[in-house]
């Protein structure tokens, strides 16, 4: 690893480490910026009662010094109480619905790089013959479909006008709808994003040669194109991670799973601000990370690659 | 005195001077080869006339076209009105048979009325649970869908535009702070973000009394979002540009002359980037109408009773069994304007630069 490589990384973790600190600030203030704090929605209970409860979750010290708290609190894994659920910490939550949404996040990430790499291959290989104008008419359909809209043409699809999923992601199979609506924005992406680097590699003068030299087809497309159309994917990864973690929001609330998605959007309308705290602060060092690793794997997998 | 060109004297038999009698007449042959054959053409005609030539961008053109037109004059005699609920007439008793009606399904009252003779509009797309008409709740969803998107990019236009272009100019320590500031707001995850802000704006935006009132605190929300977060993309394209053609000899000789920074940017670097800025606005809006759907969908968009594309689906999806034409025909539209700005921003990627095409 040469020197400029490393140096790339450490400027890139620099950036990551100072953006979740920011998301943290920006988090912390923003939501201490909503009048009435988080008990006015309940009946209103009385001066002494709030009182006790400002006192008793630190609401009634100067604010820096509830940041700075905050701050040393994240850094040890205390997200804090959940105020709307009772005697539960905010992490203890987060990880509940984390394992589940990871689940399928991974499930739909894993089924969108298979099938799209494919997909976009096929296309290019085919390049202008009606499979290919078939793949690109289906995909930029796919990519003008907001998540929620797919997820409930899907929902209406199969557990109303053709009954064969269960349309609760409780039961046994109701997983299916939510991963392939996750799944199939990203897939549309990644084939479109294979196909046009793909039909770069392919008029590339080293795929000239190996035709020159008798190399057969499907050695030249696998061994050759395939390998290097691959690189500009992995962009996307990070990416990808980040559009499949907020789109499980709608989705998971569309298909009922008991996922992250669900409590952030439950603790939104609870006007439970810790947890909407935590989880966007917990959701955003995720999506951070993964742009980081997915910047760097392209760096080093492609090292033509211009090292501003 | 005119003088016989042919016939000038040699001043000095050493000249260099032509001999002007050595030269051939140009033949008419030849004149005519100077003539101009067709009007020249701009950048522009010439971008518009490949887009023309589009069958793909001129169909959602016409698409996004009639669309625009439907949602800006129907209303206008449209005999139903998006928040009033038809059977909640003040004084009378209200009257439920206007729930939930189906396509084309008249109320026992309006049934009444036809069998005594009067003529009364359909409701094209029934009604919802509260008994307003469908149709025209998912024409007025559009039309806030469309203006947010609109407005969002012209946003994200001006502040990137402006950001970009003074970094890309002033180049050196100036650059390295500003795009520092970008990289940073590029790394947030922009969604997310999006989500608190429009929690938090939705609790603390008093707009009473204020111009942006009728909006609603949630699409004022909305823009306020994509001005803080959504132009630092816009910023680096523009810059990009911009770093390119400061190298161009026209901005040097614009330079030489005395010409201001301000002056140089207006009237020589942003009309040659005009290519890009139009693609990436015509990009930016699909986007933006994706992400206001989000939120209206979540719950975090436009203001009830204002409708929106994403909160017609939202609150379709409670009767998903019953009413699913509710759901989708919103689903319908939006996918049908996000299809259309997408295919036709590639076609203007495709006529007005050809070098972007990937």
């Amino acid at each position: 690893m040469d020197s400029k490589l490393a140096l790339y990384i450490v400027k890139r973790v620099l950036l990551a480490v100072f953006t979740v600190f920011l998301v943290i600030t920006i988090t912390f203030f923003v939501m201490r910026a909503i009048p009435g704090g988080p008990f006015l929605a309940e009946k209103s209970p009385s001066a002494e009662v709030m009182a006790a409860l400002e006192a008793k979750y630190g609401l009634d010290k100067p604010l820096w010094e509830q940041y700075i708290t905050y701050l040393s609190d994240l850094i040890h894994g205390d997200f804090g109480p959940s105020i709307k659920n009772r005697g539960r910490n905010v992490i203890d939550l987060i990880m509940e619905g984390f394992t589940i949404s990871a689940k399928n996040g991974l499930w739909a990430a894993g089924i969108a790089i298979a099938i799209g790499l494919t997909l976009g291959a096929i296309a290019a290989v085919f390049h202008n013959k009606w499979i290919d104008k078939l793949i690109m008419v289906l995909t930029s359909a796919l990519v003008a479909m907001p998540s929620f809209v797919i997820a409930t043409i899907l929902l209406l699809l199969f557990c109303i006008v053709w009954p064969v999923l269960p349309a609760n992601g409780n039961t046994e199979g109701g997983l299916i709808l939510p991963i392939v609506s996750l799944a199939l924005y990203p897939m549309s992406y990644i084939t479109r994003l294979t196909r046009s680097s793909m039909l770069d590699v392919m008029g590339q003068d080293y795929i000239r040669t190996a035709r020159a030299k008798g190399v057969s087809n499907t050695k030249v497309i696998f061994k050759h194109a395939l390998k290097n159309a691959v690189t500009p994917v992995i962009t996307y990864v990070g990416p990808m991670i980040a559009f499949i973690l907020t789109g499980s929001l709608v989705v998971e609330k569309v298909f009922a799973v008991p996922g992250l998605g669900d409590y952030f959007f439950s603790s939104i309308t609870n006007r439970d601000y810790p947890m909407v705290m935590g989880t966007t602060i917990f959701l955003a060092t995720l999506m951070v990370i993964m742009t980081l690793i997915s910047d760097i794997l392209y760096k080093v997998f492609d090292p033509r690659v211009d090292l501003g | 005195m005119k003088k016989d060109i042919n016939a000038l004297p040699k001043k000095n038999p050493l000249s260099l001077q032509l001999d002007l009698s050595q030269f051939e007449k140009a033949t008419d042959d030849e004149k005519f080869m100077q003539q101009r054959m067709r009007p020249s053409t701009t950048f522009f005609k010439d971008g518009m006339r490949r887009l023309a030539k589009n069958k793909i961008a001129m169909i959602c053109l016409f698409v996004l076209i009639a669309i625009v037109l439907i949602v800006a004059f129907v209303p206008m005699f449209y005999p139903y009105d998006y928040s009033s609920q038809l059977g909640n007439i003040k004084g009378q008793i209200p009257d439920g048979s206007f729930k939930n009606l189906k396509p084309f399904e008249y109320s026992t009252t309006e049934l009444k009325r036809i069998e005594a003779g009067e003529k009364i509009f359909p409701h094209i797309f029934g009604t919802d649970a509260l008994g307003r008409d469908y149709a025209i709740r998912v024409i007025y969803g559009t039309r806030i869908s469309l203006i947010v998107g609109l407005f969002a990019s012209i946003i994200v236009l001006i502040i990137g535009v402006i950001y970009g272009s003074i970094a890309g100019y002033y180049g050196g320590k100036v650059d390295l702070v500003m795009m520092r500031l970008v990289d940073i707001i590029y790394s947030l995850p922009d969604l997310l973000m999006i989500i608190l802000f429009s929690v938090v704006l939705k609790q603390t935006l008093n707009l009473e009394g204020t111009v942006f009132e009728k909006l609603g605190v949630g699409m004022i929300s909305i823009f306020i979002v994509f001005a803080l977060l959504y132009w630092v993309s816009m910023a680096r394209l523009i810059r990009g540009q911009i770093l390119t053609i400061k190298q161009q000899d026209y901005v040097l000789a614009a330079r030489s002359i005395g010409a201001k920074g301000g002056h140089i940017i207006r009237r020589h670097m942003l009309p040659n980037c005009i290519s890009v800025i139009i693609i990436s606005t015509a990009l930016q809006i699909p986007s933006a109408i994706f992400t206001e759907s989000f939120l209206s969908f979540m719950g975090l968009g436009v203001s009830m009773p204002m409708p929106s594309l994403g909160s017609l689906a939202s609150d379709a999806l409670g009767g998903i069994y019953t009413y699913p034409h509710r759901l989708v025909i919103p689903a319908i539209t939006i996918c049908l304007i996000v299809l259309s700005l997408n295919l036709l921003g590639d076609g203007l990627r495709d006529a007005f630069d050809p070098k972007l095409k990937k």
